[in-house]
């Protein structure tokens, strides 16, 4: 296999990527996936790898807003962008919308295919703030969940829109990008 | 906050942290841990000529490399066979590292140790291993026919025969008014948790000792397995299961060889090492469940009574058995469901293949045999022009038959014995919530418009809560905080609030005070593990009955301080009272500082218990003779057998004429078992059971070709169902109390995948006309049977040949 036939030290380059509004860097290879930079080198381990081929969405997070597999982007392609992962929503203290309900709802079981769909679900209903069933069911048909059959979660999102439009008008006290929690 | 507990839909204990970011899955400890990669048999079965390391020792950052030769004593040894049966008298197990042979596609070869898995990857890819092929046994065909062989030593590839009889079967079959035979087949599918399995393991070189955290379904099981084959006393050994990523069983086979050689490396090299499966890996080199093929004849009389019924099946054990005859012994015994079979006759043969080992699976080895039942009792109702439902009903075992005892041996090598349910009520309740007799109506309505629909149906009993024991060690602190743990371990499916119910409900505490440790060997030495939709029953009555030892030795104490009779006293919401005085109380923090009487106070309440804070009696030790000190208690809970749930589904599918699509238009589920503790969480199981049963039937199997490679090993290929193909599922309830345990409860874990593939194959058999005999069924093979059958290769059902729209074989 010739590709491998270099076994010099990697060349390291200098990462830098906001992540929940927190500017961080640091020195990967170029090889190095933004799901094993969250989790290995920025250390915040709640965006989890359940495939590692882009299939099951469980390392969702939001690139500038924007649902992205983390495990199909290298770090460096997240050069200076903002990267919000599940710790960047809510605390335990003032959960999200999102989080709140499937907290409600029984939207989750074992926990790990989550992260991605909180992700996923806080994008969608910023831009669809009263979602039918159906186009609750369709915006979580991305992800894949083995624990749920995915009813509960279906719930959830319809309830995290309406939480979520329930708190509309209150003063803003969080923001996804205000901050990681400990 | 409240004491009513038992039976609510509370929420979980366990989502805050879990949607937040702080779950702790297995590699999201240990980091900085030197990380493994495994160099895996890319041949279904070869002999091993040579593996050459030199290249990958040059690879930066590479720390150790093993392989076969380099595992000392009892790492070296097969690992070992967990279950073994007298019926299983070719039991094999493999290598931890193959040694000269592999015997599928996956088997782990060499391991490399690196400073992260980015560089063991590397060095892998630079390992050569020389292999001579040997020819591959591939599906259950090619094992029974016996002409290439698996393992040299194992004639016919039979690992096990089994027979079980009850009754004369050939005198019951040739004496039956009528008999039917059919030929059935279930293909592999997998459990397929969203985390793989993985192994975190450091040793601590000054004291000896040797920590594994390991994503597994039983950390009792592993500490044990990994302790012999290190030769390491128990004591200097604890596994500890942290959160784990969904499990559907194919994390209690253990150990696995990653569990054996990542504890190894870790003590050889005195550093912390870590494995994370990765999903190739899992799809190659865990488990897969459910491949089998079965062949039935049935006996019966004109009122459609089972007279005697004879099945023999073909269990595709994959490479090895590990974890013995379970799927088989489970389908074999479990295929009667809610029925009477007259005499019965079962005989399996488990064969090995060189594919990936088969152990449990959610349902384990029933949706075959529910799938098998089933096709039958659909097939006499056609054969007699019969209801379906009523052909059920008319074989049912009554409630006034109960306990019913088949006659046979079930999994726990214990009695088949049915100790409750009511099935016709299970079934009153599934036809009202279907509308079954009001199916004809909409079929009509359905086909004016050009649609096919289909009404099925599937009944099953599933043996929950099998022993032999779990335990329930519960403490509550001078601060009425109240500790609970049990040993078996938890995959998501609520245990931490489930157990906290049930010790709230015995204790008189609020839920909130009570915290439960589930899966660690430090908190509870003793368990088995999670499989067998046991939790409940198991551990559930196990913390109950440790919780009642706990509130007998409150209420003494506080009698004593309280100057009253035990028996007059309550707890409510962590306060004793006296009942009907309620001014009269002590808090139990309060009971648990009295109960340890102190040399040295370590705060303020504590000053109550020291040696000078008051009178004593100078004749008495402080602790008597036949107590302890602290309020505490520990018991276990040890069955006599299982406890049986049932429960009944329906669905309705709708297959388009021309493309042969199949979409399920309703699911409708009533289950029993028993008491709910937690409504809600059960809800969550049954609806999680029916996805995964709903991707059994429809969409997911593993496709080996000839040469033995899994030519679907990921997420892409194998279709694990999304929410767009998950219908809402609709469930109604029975709570048949099981007369076995405290609580009354049984297990629910597994209970909604059961039936499945059966309801979906009656639906569609039902809307097409023609039988429906081996699942799962894609579009492109029911399009095939249309096919087969316009051209008369397979027979109309006698019911269709009355609806104006099937087509009439030739």
């Amino acid at each position: 296999m010739s590709e491998v036939d270099d076994v010099a030290a990697e060349e390291l380059l200098e990462v830098r990527v906001t992540v929940n509004g927190v500017p961080r860097e640091a020195r990967v290879p170029a090889r190095r996936l933004l799901s094993d930079f969250l989790r290995h080198d920025v250390g915040l381990t709640g965006t989890h790898v359940g495939c590692e081929h882009g299939v099951c969405g469980a390392c969702t997070v939001l690139l500038d807003g924007q649902p992205a597999r983390s495990c199909l982007l290298f770090a460096v392609t997240a050069q200076h962008h903002a990267v919000t992962t599940v710790e960047g929503l809510g605390s335990l203290e003032a959960m999200t919308p999102a989080q709140q309900a499937f907290t409600e709802c029984h939207g989750l079981q074992c926990g790990f295919c989550t992260p991605g769909f909180l992700t996923a679900v806080t994008a969608f209903i910023a831009e669809n703030p009263d979602p039918t069933e159906d186009e609750a069911r369709e915006a979580i048909s991305g992800n894949l969940c083995r624990c749920t059959g995915y009813q509960n979660i279906v719930k959830s999102v319809l309830r995290a829109a309406e939480l979520q439009r329930s708190r509309e008008g209150e003063p803003a006290t969080r923001h996804t990008e205000s901050g990681e929690s400990s | 906050m409240t004491t009513k507990a038992f039976g609510e839909p509370i929420r979980r204990r366990e989502d805050p942290r879990l949607v937040t970011g702080g779950g702790r899955f297995l590699d999201d400890l240990g980091q900085g841990a030197l990380e493994a990669a495994f160099v895996r048999s890319p041949h279904a079965h070869a002999r091993i000529v040579d593996i050459d390391v030199d290249d990958a020792l040059e690879v930066e950052g590479v720390v150790a490399i093993y392989t076969h030769e380099d595992l000392p004593g009892r790492v070296g040894e097969p690992l070992p066979l967990l279950i073994p049966h007298p019926a299983l008298t070719h039991g094999r197990t493999q290598h931890a590292l193959a040694r000269d042979e592999v015997n599928y596609v996956g088997e782990a070869v060499v391991m490399v140790v690196a400073r992260d898995r980015y560089l063991a990857e590397d060095a892998c890819q630079r390992i050569r291993v020389e292999y001579e092929q040997l020819p591959p046994v591939v599906g259950v065909a090619g094992a029974r026919d016996g002409v290439d062989l698996v393992h040299p030593d194992v004639p016919g590839n039979v690992a096990a025969h089994l027979l079980q009889e009850v009754g004369d079967v050939d005198a019951a079959l040739a004496a039956a008014p009528h008999t039917l035979d059919l030929d059935l087949a279930i293909e592999r599918s997998a459990s397929m948790p969203l985390e793989g399995k993985g192994v975190y393991a450091r040793w601590d070189h000054e004291t000896e000792e040797l920590r594994i955290f390991s994503s597994t379904q039983t950390s009792t099981g592993v500490r044990a397995a990994v302790a012999a084959k290190l030769d390491l006393p128990l004591a200097k050994v604890e596994c500890i299961a942290p959160d784990v990523g969904g499990g559907f069983g194919v994390k209690i086979n253990h150990p696995w060889p990653e569990e054996v050689l990542v504890p190894f490396a870790a003590k050889t090299l005195g550093q912390p090492v870590k494995w994370t499966e990765d999903r190739r890996e899992h799809f190659i080199s865990s488990a897969h469940e459910r491949g089998q093929l079965l062949k039935i004849r049935v006996g019966f009389d004109d009122d459609g009574r089972l007279r005697g019924l004879d099945v023999r099946l073909w269990h595709d054990n994959g490479a090895y058995t590990p974890y013995g005859i379970i799927v088989p012994i489970i389908t074999s015994t479990q295929l009667l469901g809610p029925y009477k079979p007259g005499a019965y006759r079962c005989e399996f043969w488990s064969l090995y293949t060189n594919t990936v080992i088969v152990t449990p699976y959610r349902g384990a080895g029933r949706p075959q045999g529910c799938f098998a039942m089933e096709r039958t009792m659909d097939a006499i109702a056609d054969r007699l022009g019969l209801d379906r439902a009523e052909v059920r009903s008319r074989n049912f075992i009554r409630p006034a038959e109960m306990p019913y005892d088949h006659g046979l041996l079930f999994q726990d090598g214990r009695p088949l014995k049915y100790d409750s349910g009511d099935f016709p009520a299970t079934l009153a309740k599934l036809k009202a919530l279907v509308g079954w007799d009001d199916f004809a109506a909409y079929r009509e309505e359905a086909e004016a418009q050009g649609r096919r629909v289909g009404l099925g149906i599937g009944c099953y009993v599933e043996g929950t809560g099998v022993g032999p024991y779990e335990g329930g060690h519960i403490q509550v602190e001078t601060s009425g905080r109240v500790n609970v743990a049990t040993g078996l371990t938890s995959q998501g499916q609520g245990h931490e609030t489930m157990l906290a119910q049930v010790v709230a409900h015995e204790l008189g505490v609020p839920v909130d005070d009570v915290f439960v440790t589930t899966g660690d060997t430090r908190r509870m030495p003793y368990a088995v593990g999670t499989f067998a939709s046991r939790t409940a029953v198991m551990s559930g009555n196990a913390v109950a009955l440790a919780s009642r030892q706990v509130r007998a030795k409150a209420l003494r104490i506080a009698a004593d301080a309280l100057e009253v009779s035990a028996e007059d006293l309550e707890i409510v919401d962590g306060d004793i009272r006296v009942k009907g005085a309620p001014d009269t109380h002590l808090a139990l923090g309060t009971v648990s500082v009295m109960s340890n009487p102190l040399r040295y106070a370590f705060d303020e309440a504590a000053n109550a218990a020291t040696q000078f804070a008051g009178p004593n009696d100078p004749d008495k030790p402080p602790v008597a003779d036949d107590d302890e000190p602290g309020l505490e208690g520990r018991d276990f809970y040890s069955p006599t057998q299982a406890t049986f749930a049932n429960g009944m589904h329906a669905a309705v599918v709708e297959t388009d004429p021309v493309t042969a699509d199949i979409r399920i238009l309703r699911y409708c589920v009533v289950h029993d078992c028993g008491p709910m503790i937690n409504p809600m969480i059960v809800e969550g199981q049954v609806h999680g059971g029916v996805a995964q049963g709903v991707g059994g039937a429809l969409y997911e199997r593993m496709v080996y070709d000839e040469s033995g490679q899994l030519l679907n090993a990921s997420f892409m290929d194998f279709l694990m169902p999304y929410a767009s193909e998950v219908p809402r599922i609709e469930t109604d309830h029975l709570e048949t109390p099981s007369p076995l345990n405290p609580l009354g409860v049984k297990g629910a874990g597994e209970a909604g995948c059961i039936p499945v593939s059966a309801v979906i194959a009656s639906a569609i058999e039902d809307a097409e006309g023609f039988p429906i005999t081996s699942m799962p069924i894609s579009p492109g093979e029911l399009w095939d049977l249309r096919r087969q059958h316009a051209h008369g290769d397979l027979p109309t059902l006698a019911r269709h040949a009355a609806y104006p729209n099937s087509q009439e074989a030739p």
